[in-house]
């Protein structure tokens, strides 16, 4: 038997103790598309990043386990050695320069030059580049991946799915190329695009090419893949023809049952009863995280749990209401009236507070101490902590008292209030910006990702303090999280976002197979009760 | 979310379009409001001034020829993404250190000069070479790097020219050093290089109505067109495509295999050696030193003159670097004069020509900033307008 294009033999690593990947065997054969799916964070980018030689797997200690290329044992080391191995990717975030024109960015680096007097003597960067050379080359890439299009066109102001053929084109380019991995190619486009390119893939793959292709959509998977392995939490968990495969299958090897739901009652909260928030038609322009049309109702006193995908826009929900990215649409808060979007200081005078994804860069001042971050929301929006002479001054006393009783309530294990944040641990550093979020006495609490970067055993502290907020102070907590596990803890019901938009709302005890399509856009599927 | 994007793009195609038909002076003056802006001044500045108009030309021929060769150094590093580079400070101390050997040897002439030339070349890489290490720690950081890299090289040079020259460093030319002491002084006398280059060839030129000719230093014109050739062919070469590849994203660059800080190295030693060249010819043309002055000024010059000219920190041509050379020089001599016949005080000339030379510095930052700013509304607003359908 030949031996196949790649084999990744019992790959570990671990990032600081924490194993991501647990011997994970892969196997490509050549001119196979072979599937890998997986959850957000189960270890597919780790993956690659050490299949691609990236900086940060050797800059973390490397990893355990052996590759081979065509039988051969290989070391990859930077992803230059990946490149002389004929290993091409396309990676999630574009890697295009719009300012240069789609022939210059095939061409990137491998340039064609003419030679000249001071290129003979200084070496060749010193040639003038050969354009009527590198545009040919480029034109026949373009034609592999059937994208009819100028090639001396700029990138800038291209629409996104010709971004993404001209990315596979710059790796076609490349003469030596034997496996090309695509790292969610289809995220960002049409459905129209995505067909085309299936076919781009079906075509490369029937000229020996091997494609590792890396997705979330389970029907495109299915539809294209020869093989798919599907990973969890850094195992993997499934290993079939995708003959064998279902979307039902896959979605519910990917997603998998991790944690007890706790005994904890659920309430059950009526869409149209009464809601303390009500969003309609949300457009938030966050990178990477656009939000483009979302209503939502939230019922005053729930849990609201809202969960997808990375990329989807989940995380773009609270930043655009707190006035954080670019907003527009309508959000309205009981008791309030319409917020101004925009505006962090009307959202924050509404009632809403926010415990943001990002700790360190946005939700904290990290050289301040424990008080003063705690107060410094407080004391800028509302007025609080405030002496009030000829000028404000700040009442450091009453600062003092309240950051006291804020670590006492939520168990700041901290040396003081004088303590500077940097030095806490993330467990407590999140507890910092929750008590910071208290202080502003919210009615609407928006929490994103909260126990992410943070050990398992803090976790759950952190949990069961919203929890606890929830209940005995009433607060309506939305919470944001990439993991399912989390949002089935201590959630009411759970909204699902899928490219922007809201997809469904399930109950916690939904099964994993309906949050896995629901996450991977098969709503149809969910509705008709196919499983 | 494609099709919007796809119908974003075509449709500010044809705003762009339909803007630049319609309103082509308008689009004009906004695409070019600052060398535009700084026209006018010039205009109405020269009209004040009640300068003959051979004496202004001259002016500004011998200042084109003695700055232009500073200010074009400034491009690379632009085009690398790095910014105006304050650090061509460094490139005019080698320039003046040249000096100072060739001054020591008691050379004349073109020899001294074309020496002076070649031997400010070893020292401006090996001062440019320190000046990219630095930039590789600070990116991103690189413009104000340069200043304050300005600065901290001032005092060294100083120690170097008031402490070491004459002591550690022998010199042979006892007027170069303080009498009775060591170190440099205060000025340096080049004359017998003065105009080494200016006066090789120079053409007279007749202006019909008035009486003193126009003088055009050929030869400086000549090794100024040989530099805009170069930087214009430098762009071409792949070197130049790793300048702009590193200027546009250094991530992208570096998963590319470029290596980011080797070519950001080359483009600030390629600075720094035309700096220094520029320092050279500028010197020559003057004929003589003010040692612990004349270079602390260079990058502050160039700057504002490249600004002028409608270069940002993010874009820079040979044109614009010329043509902002001529607009901010002639502000320069026009100013203090104007100044003065309008106001009928002399100091307040003097405070014009201050003024002008930072002030222009912080109206063209302001108005490019101001330009990029409509471009950002104009493509929000267009957006707006699709996604609303």
């Amino acid at each position: 038997m030949e031996a196949p294009r790649l084999e990744m033999r019992d790959i570990s690593k671990e990032y600081f103790g924490n194993k991501v990947l647990r011997s994970v065997n892969l196997s490509v054969a050549p001119g196979e598309i072979h599937g890998l799916v997986g959850e957000n964070g189960a270890g597919k980018s780790t993956l690659m990043n050490i299949l691609f030689g990236m900086p940060v797997i050797r800059n973390t200690g490397g990893f355990e386990g052996r590759i081979f290329i065509d039988g051969e044992p290989v070391e990859v080391n930077s992803p230059y050695d990946a490149l002389e191995l004929g290993i091409g990717m396309v990676h999630q975030e574009f890697m295009l320069l719009p300012g240069l024109t789609i022939t210059e960015n095939i061409k990137i680096n491998r340039e064609i030059v003419k030679d000249n007097l001071l290129s003979k003597l200084l070496g060749k960067k010193l040639g003038i580049l050969d354009f009527e050379r590198m545009r040919r080359d480029a034109r026949k890439a373009l034609d592999r991946v059937e994208l009819n299009i100028d090639e001396m066109l700029p990138v800038l102001g291209l629409p996104v799915g010709f971004m993404q053929f001209i990315e596979i084109a710059r790796e076609l380019d490349k003469d030596s190329l034997r496996l090309l991995i695509l790292d969610e190619p289809t995220a960002v486009l049409t459905e129209k695009d995505a067909e085309t390119l299936i076919e781009v893939m079906k075509k490369l793959s029937r000229e020996g090419i091997s494609i590792l292709f890396i997705t979330h959509r389970l029907n495109e998977v299915l539809r294209v893949a020869d093989n798919i392995t599907v990973l969890r939490d850094g195992e993997v968990v499934g290993k079939l023809p995708s003959s064998e495969a279902t979307i039902e299958v896959l979605a519910e090897l990917m997603v998998g049952r991790k944690v007890d739901i706790s005994a904890r009652a659920r309430r059950g909260f009526e869409e149209d009863a009464k809601p303390i928030l009500t969003i309609k038609d949300l457009h938030v322009d966050m990178p990477g995280e656009r939000v483009s049309g979302l209503s939502l109702n939230v019922q005053e006193g729930e849990i609201l749990g809202i969960g997808g995908l990375a990329g989807h826009g989940k995380i773009g929900i609270a930043n655009g209401i707190m006035g954080l990215y670019p907003a527009r649409g309508y959000v309205h808060v009981a008791n309030y009236g319409e917020v101004e979007l925009n505006s962090p200081l009307s959202a924050l005078s509404s009632g809403m507070a926010f415990v943001s994804e990002d700790r360190r860069g946005m939700g904290l001042l990290l050289d301040e101490t424990i008080e003063l971050n705690i107060a410094v929301q407080a004391l800028l929006s509302r007025g609080k902590f405030l002496k009030k002479y000829l000028f404000n001054m700040i009442d450091r006393e009453s600062i003092r008292k309240h950051a006291l009783k804020m670590i006492k309530d939520l168990d700041i294990r901290c040396t003081g209030p004088n303590q500077i944040v940097r030095r806490l641990s993330g467990g407590n550093q999140q507890k910092v910006c929750i008590a910071k979020a208290l202080t502003l006495e919210p009615s609407i609490l928006f929490v994103s990702e909260p126990t992410r970067g943070i050990d398992v055993g803090a976790k759950k502290i952190v949990l069961d303090l919203l929890l606890q907020l929830n209940q005995e102070l009433g607060v309506t907590i939305i919470m944001t999280s990439s993991e399912l596990a989390e949002l089935r803890s201590i959630c009411d019901r759970i909204a699902i976002i899928y490219r922007g938009r809201l997809q469904g709302i399930l109950p916690v005890d939904a099964s994993d197979k309906e949050f896995g399509l629901m996450m991977a856009g098969e709503l149809s599927a969910v509705k008709e009760g196919v499983f | 979310m494609a099709k919007d994007e796809k119908v974003l793009s075509s449709t500010s195609n044809n705003m762009h379009e339909s803007q630049k038909n319609q309103f082509e002076l308008k689009w004009f003056l906004r695409k070019n409001i600052v060398p535009v802006f700084f026209f006018v001044l010039c205009v109405i500045g020269g009209y004040y001034s009640g300068l003959p108009l051979p004496f202004l030309l001259n002016e500004i021929i011998t200042r084109m020829a003695r700055n232009s060769f500073l200010v074009i150094s400034l491009i690379i590093p632009v085009l690398a993404g790095m910014g105006l580079n304050f650090g061509i400070v460094l490139g005019a101390m080698a320039g003046q250190f040249a000096y100072v050997a060739t001054v020591n040897w008691q050379m004349a002439g073109l020899t001294g000069f074309t020496t002076t030339a070649l031997l400010s070349i070893p020292l401006a890489i090996l001062f440019g070479w320190l000046t990219g290490i630095l930039f590789n720690h600070t990116k991103g950081k690189e413009m104000i790097t340069g200043i304050i890299l300005g600065f901290f090289a001032n005092g060294i040079y100083q120690l170097i020219c008031l402490y070491f020259m004459g002591n550690i460093i022998p010199i042979k030319v006892p007027s170069m050093l303080i009498p009775g002491s060591i170190g440099l002084r205060n000025t340096l006398d080049i004359k017998p290089m003065q105009y080494a280059l200016d006066n090789l060839l120079k053409i007279q030129v007749k202006i019909p109505g008035h009486v003193f000719p126009v003088s055009i230093p050929v030869a400086t014109f000549l090794a100024i067109l040989a530099l805009c050739l170069f930087t214009h062919y430098i762009v071409k070469t792949k070197l130049g495509q790793e300048f702009r590849i590193v200027g546009q994203d250094m991530h992208v660059a570096e998963a590319s295999g470029i290596n980011v800080d080797r070519v950001r190295i080359i483009a600030v030693i390629l600075s720094t050696i035309l700096a220094g060249l520029g320092q050279v010819i500028f010197l020559q043309n003057l004929g003589n030193i003010n040692t612990y002055g004349s270079h602390v000024q260079v990058g502050t010059f160039a700057v504002a003159a490249i600004l002028i000219g409608g270069a940002s920190v993010k874009k820079a041509t040979v044109g614009q670097a010329l043509l902002g050379t001529l607009l901010f020089h002639t502000l320069f001599i026009v100013s203090p004069l104007a100044g003065k016949n309008l106001v009928g005080d002399a100091m307040i000339g003097e405070y014009f020509r201050v003024f002008v030379t930072y002030g222009v510095i912080g109206v063209a930052l302001a108005l490019h900033a101001w330009q990029s700013l409509q471009e950002q509304r104009r493509i929000a607003l267009l957006k707006a307008d699709i996604s609303g359908e």
